[in-house]
């Protein structure tokens, strides 16, 4: 016979100023099974925890009911208190009398104190058939995969070596760098930003704690926290490691044809081709859809003058399988297109370019060499015109939100445009101004007062081309007029948005995703850098778009909380999980079919002497307790500790107690 | 531009009288702009469309009423296609044209309220329009008899694109029945408008 | 056999009637039987919308009715009298109780089906563009033409039913299977003042003069409306804004099926070319046309 203690917390007034508490604990010690039930204060402090010990000693109690908050509050509080008491945790019930009943009935206390009884009662017939459960314990694989190898990926990267663990960084592109490699100049300080990336690029490649590896992705995920098993595709570089990085290759290659991406566009690069001058890994790779060898058979020019031999046609794409015990994802930004803004030319009018093309023209290792002429015709550009808040803060073309560092850019673009070229004048087209960084506001007021760029307040509605002019009819609206300006180039602030298979990865991770494809975090406020599921972390642009300061303070801290799950030996695994009764199984696979984390595994195995069936079994590392496969069972062989078939049928009939006697009258 | 806060003109009134007729959402517009830039004949507004959206959000319908905003704007649709919060700014400028002419808040000085009175008269009495009828008592109605008569119309009789005999609903029961349907619409117009049976 | 209700519009009687003439003829060439609709009622224009809900509701709602009743698609040559129709059946769609007070009015119960299109698209788009192109007797060669879409025809885009609103090419694509030129020009789209022909007829001719400006400065040889009121702002104003601009324009403005008539094979006097302001025939005869 079971020996179960009741204790009914107070909460201060929380609870007993809705829910009469002394009642709810004599109503307990009249059920079956209970030797003492008592009420108390704040049962969570020490002095209440010591009466829960005392009182476990005194009566020999070997499980016990907590009625108070929710279990999300004080169900570790109290199965450490069990500990204690030399008790197993798991025999440790919690029913939540504030929550589910005095903060959602505070108008009827009759009927709440009713409820609380019904509650309570409710936990001990659950409690009655509780087992003891042994903690489970899982290994670390104290090795990270980081995702994406913009800074983000590298700050993550370098921080958790620096800790001593091994990193695997994987990166889709060719060289590491992201879209920060693409930036001529960042705000508020007008660093070069070549200049402040390059060393941390060249630290990545040399650490001995990080495997590098571009041009590759990840295909597969499985596992969990502490034992992920990844694989990883490496796309084949048709270049091997005899490579030294000395560009004759890409020189006499002869294939033009494709653009390049790193460019934006703007110009054409070569079949083979390293993205950029300061590309790390510096090893050029061959974009096999363009190449006119893998197209027509003919060309080799690379590998006839490559000095070293590095060239390998026959290089095949490798998948590799490793096991990492956490991940970080930084997979950061695409900008919008802006070819769906009819009124700015479709994308058409080669003079109207988005923000990264006017990086890139303005970066002296850019397609034009740092000279910023118009793309139409490569004339001087005297009248610029930036609009910002292009694909956002527009809930007609689906993207309500703000891009948060459009204005920062903005202002500095057109800074940087009058630093190289002093005759010409700027304007940007604003609706708001949003700078809400250290020294950010400065720094847009600098733009306005030192350098001239004429600020006007009004969306633009139409671009359109009268000669070779650029027409732009906008607005101020703080002087309530209409503003027409004939400029050379038009610079659109684009938006900032997630990566083009951003959700495809989530998928693999099972992670969440809002509307627009940028990842949930597990709270917005309190767990900004961690994801519902554990072990993988999140950083930069794909959570929402955000400047370099606030990315590389993301980066590094996830790879604190990499550091702190690295730090322990082993990993404590709840023991809620589901189990199979061999005996009773059918074989019939449909757990196997239902389970979401495929967490059930099928065997033919000997369950009884001689006779060897096709049964189901539960992989306790990876399975999660959400008991889709109990529900599902035909044959009710599974079912979930900790809360059994058992447990939630006395549950219900003690709740239906009174709704019985009815129907039997 | 002198103007006291008037809550009442924001809670009912003016600012809900505009949103329950139109239909929109006018608390949606930030005033980016893109509507005044757009539109054709902001240049000759006293007020851009912007402008106009934030009178109607503090409820200034005096001084807005009596400007010549709403009666410039040409339909041509381009601020509503283009407005980022999807709000139809013209049928905006339709309702205050509506409240108008339906003796609901002020009317400023201008002509097309007779056009409108002329162009509906034609059709409900021969459903259709009677161009060189309705051109004629325009002028007059307007005090300018002698409008665009020369060279214009004179050039357009010689040409025959103007007829004398008006094109019209010969059956007279679809006559009548025409003018009956007027009659119903203006009672129930007078209903919504002026809410006698919400 | 293609068969649809035709809304001509009031204009088409009287100050458009070439329109009609043109339109009528191309049709019957092409075997389009064009059902007129008896009695019809004026659609009510821009005065309607801006005077009453009620009544912009029920003047297109008594057409789209006998169209509905007979099973047809309706069209209209007029871009305002499509925009009306085409508004007015999606205010009935969306709005419940609009639609139920317009039965209440008309004495008449509807679904509001009836597919509304405009001209433009039922001969270029159902009828087809390259069944025109198979009919096509003269070539209309070195003829530069700029297509002009106007407003009603193209916003809001849920009644022009385009992804291309800000550049519309539906036209322009007939002006190459007619071997002509289309022209490449910034103000397609603009408004040309539309009703205010009449009432405050400054901001017409402000706004036709950029629009023909424009035109000219593109290179273009004729401007192609599909819209009386468009048509009668850029002709039969056209004198008047000459003399503000200071400067000959002679830009002959020609209606989408006078156009296609010329390439039918159709005489000037047929298409009564005659009857249009600036006379297009010296530029016609020039290019070997007629």
């Amino acid at each position: 016979m079971a020996r179960i203690g009741v204790f009914v917390c107070h909460c201060g007034t929380n609870i007993a100023g809705v829910v009469d508490v002394t009642r709810v604990a004599k109503y307990a010690e009249s059920l079956p099974g209970v030797r003492v039930a008592v009420d108390y204060k704040y049962m969570c402090s020490d002095p209440g925890q010591n009466t829960v010990i005392d009182a476990i000693k005194k009566y020999n109690l070997d499980r016990i009911v907590v009625s108070a908050c929710s279990p999300r509050m004080h169900e570790g509080t109290f199965r450490k208190t069990m500990e204690r008491a030399g008790l197993n945790p798991y025999l440790m019930e919690m029913a939540n009398i504030r929550e589910h009943v005095s903060w959602v009935h505070s108008d009827d206390k009759e009927l709440a104190t009713q409820k609380a009884m019904k509650v309570m009662e409710m936990a001990v017939a659950k409690v009655r058939r509780s087992e003891s459960l042994a903690k489970m314990f899982a290994s670390v694989e104290k090795r990270a995969l980081v995702i994406g190898g913009g800074i983000a990926g590298i700050q993550a990267a370098l921080d958790i070596s620096a800790a001593g663990y091994q990193v695997v960084l994987v990166e889709k592109e060719p060289s590491i760098g992201g879209r920060m490699a693409q930036l001529d100049k960042t705000f508020p300080t007008l660093d070069c930003s070549a200049c402040i990336l390059t060393p941390k690029m060249v630290s990545v490649s040399q650490d001995p704690n990080i495997k590098l590896m571009t041009y590759a992705e990840v295909t597969e995920v499985c596992g969990f926290i502490g034992q992920f098993e990844v694989k990883i595709k490496q796309k084949a570089k048709s270049v091997n490691s005899k490579c030294i990085g000395c560009g004759v290759c890409v020189s006499k290659c002869p294939n033009k044809k494709s653009l390049s991406e790193f460019d934006e566009k703007l110009a054409p690069r070569k079949a083979i081709y390293t993205p950029f001058p300061q590309a790390v890994p510096n090893v050029p790779v061959i974009d096999r859809e363009n190449c006119t060898f893998f197209k027509t058979g003919k060309c080799k020019i690379c590998e006839k003058v490559c000095p070293t031999g590095a060239i390998d046609y026959a290089q095949q794409d490798e998948t590799i399988k490793e096991k990492f015990g956490a991940v970080v994802v930084a997979t950061g930004f695409n900008i919008y297109d802006h070819s769906n803004y009819g009124e700015y030319g479709y994308g058409e009018y080669k003079d109207v370019i988005s923000s990264l093309q006017f990086e890139r023209l303005i970066n002296s290792s850019g397609p034009t060499g740092g000279h910023v002429t118009r793309p139409s015709d490569h004339k001087e550009v005297k009248n610029v015109v930036f609009i910002q808040c292009v694909g956002s803060r527009d809930e007609a073309k689906g993207r309500p939100y703000c891009s948060r560092v459009c204005c920062m850019y903005t202002a500095k673009q057109a800074m940087l445009l009058k630093d190289h070229y002093p005759e010409t004048q700027s304007y940007v087209f604003y609706i708001d101004i949003r700078s809400a960084g250290k020294n950010y506001e400065e720094f847009v007021q600098r733009a306005q007062n030192d350098y001239g760029v004429l600020y006007l307040r009004g969306r633009v509605s139409k671009i359109y081309e009268r000669g070779e002019k650029l027409v732009v009819k906008g607005a101020d609206t703080l002087s309530g007029a209409q503003v027409e300006v004939e400029a050379d180039l038009v610079v659109l602030a684009n938006g900032l948005e997630p990566r083009t298979h951003a959700k495809e990865l989530a998928q693999l991770f099972h992670m969440s995703y809002d509307q627009y494809g940028f990842y949930n975090e597990l709270h917005p406020k309190l767990a900004p850098v961690e994801t519902a599921i554990s072990g993988v972390f999140v950083a930069g642009c794909c959570i929402s778009p955000k400047d370099i300061p606030d990315t590389v303070a993301q980066a590094s801290a996830t790879a604190a909380k990499v550091c702190a799950l690295f730090a322990r030996e082993k990993l404590e695994v709840e023991p809620l999980i589901a189990t199979v009764n061999q005996l009773t199984c059918s074989g019939c696979e449909t757990c196997y079919n239902v389970c979401p984390y495929s967490a059930i595994e099928m065997e033919d195995k000997e369950v009884r002497r001689g006779d060897t069936r096709h049964v189901a079994k539960v992989l306790e590392s990876v399975c999660k307790g959400c008991g889709a496969c109990v529900g599902s069972c035909y044959s009710k062989a599974v079912d979930l500790k900790g809360f059994s078939d058992r447990q939630v049928m006395d549950q219900i009939e003690t709740a239906t107690t009174e709704l019985q006697k009815e129907i039997d009258n | 531009m002198k103007y006291e806060l008037q809550l009442k003109n924001i809670k009912e009134g003016f600012r809900k009288d505009v949103e329950r007729l139109s239909k929109q959402k006018i608390s949606n517009c930030y005033q980016c702009g893109k509507c005044s830039a757009g539109c054709p004949v902001a240049y000759a507004m006293d007020y851009p469309p912007s402008m106009a959206m934030r009178m109607i959000q503090l409820g200034m319908h005096d001084q807005l009423m009596s400007a010549n905003t709403s009666w410039f704007c040409v339909s041509c649709e381009t601020c509503t296609t283009r407005c980022p919060r999807e709000i139809d700014i013209a049928k905006v400028m339709d309702t205050l044209k509506i409240m108008a002419q339906a003796g609901k808040y002020k009317m400023s000085d201008n002509e097309i309220p007779i056009f409108d009175w002329i162009f509906l008269k034609s059709i409900e009495l021969t459903g259709k329009i009677y161009e060189l009828g309705m051109i004629g008592a325009y002028n007059v109605l307007s005090l300018n008899p002698f409008k665009d008569v020369f060279p214009m119309g004179v050039k357009m009789i010689l040409k025959g694109k103007i007829s004398f005999i008006p094109h019209m609903i010969y059956n007279p029961f679809e006559l009548i029945k025409n003018i009956r349907m007027f009659r119903k619409i203006k009672k129930k117009d007078r209903e919504r408008i002026y809410e006698k049976n919400a | 056999m293609l068969k649809v209700a035709y809304f001509p519009g009031c204009s088409l009687s009287s100050t458009a009637k070439e329109y009609d003439v043109a339109t009528r003829l191309v049709c019957e060439d092409l075997e389009i039987e064009l059902v007129d609709i008896p009695e019809w009622v004026c659609c009510g224009a821009t005065t309607a919308h801006i005077t009453s809900e009620l009544t912009a509701a029920v003047l297109p709602a008594k057409s789209l009715i006998w169209a509905e009743k007979h099973n047809l698609p309706i069209t209209s040559p007029c871009s305002a009298c499509f925009s009306r129709l085409k508004m007015g059946q999606l205010n009935l769609k969306n709005n419940p109780a609009l639609k139920k007070e317009v039965e209440e009015v008309t004495g008449e119960t509807f679904e509001a089906k009836a597919e509304v299109l405009h001209l433009t698209r039922v001969l270029l788009e159902k009828y087809g563009l390259e069944n025109i192109q198979a009919k096509v007797k003269k070539q209309l060669k070195g003829l530069k033409i700029a297509s002009y879409y106007g407003c009603l025809m193209t916003r809001p885009p849920e009644v022009s039913e385009n992804d291309r609103v800000e550049n519309p090419m539906l036209m322009d694509k007939m002006v190459s299977a007619l071997g002509a030129e289309p022209v490449k020009w910034a103000y397609k789209t603009e408004c040309c003042g539309a009703a205010f022909s009449l009432t405050k007829t400054e901001i017409v001719r402000k706004l036709s003069a950029d629009i023909l400006k424009d035109a000219k400065a593109c290179g273009a040889d004729v401007i192609m409306v599909a819209c009386p009121l468009c048509h009668s702002n850029l002709d039969a104003r056209q004198p008047e804004i000459s003399k503000l601009l200071k400067t000959n324009l002679d830009l002959p403005v020609l209606y989408f099926t006078q156009v296609l008539g010329l390439a039918l094979g159709y005489e000037y006097m047929d298409l009564m070319l005659n009857k249009h302001f600036i006379d297009p025939k010296p530029l016609l005869k020039a290019k070997g046309i007629l």
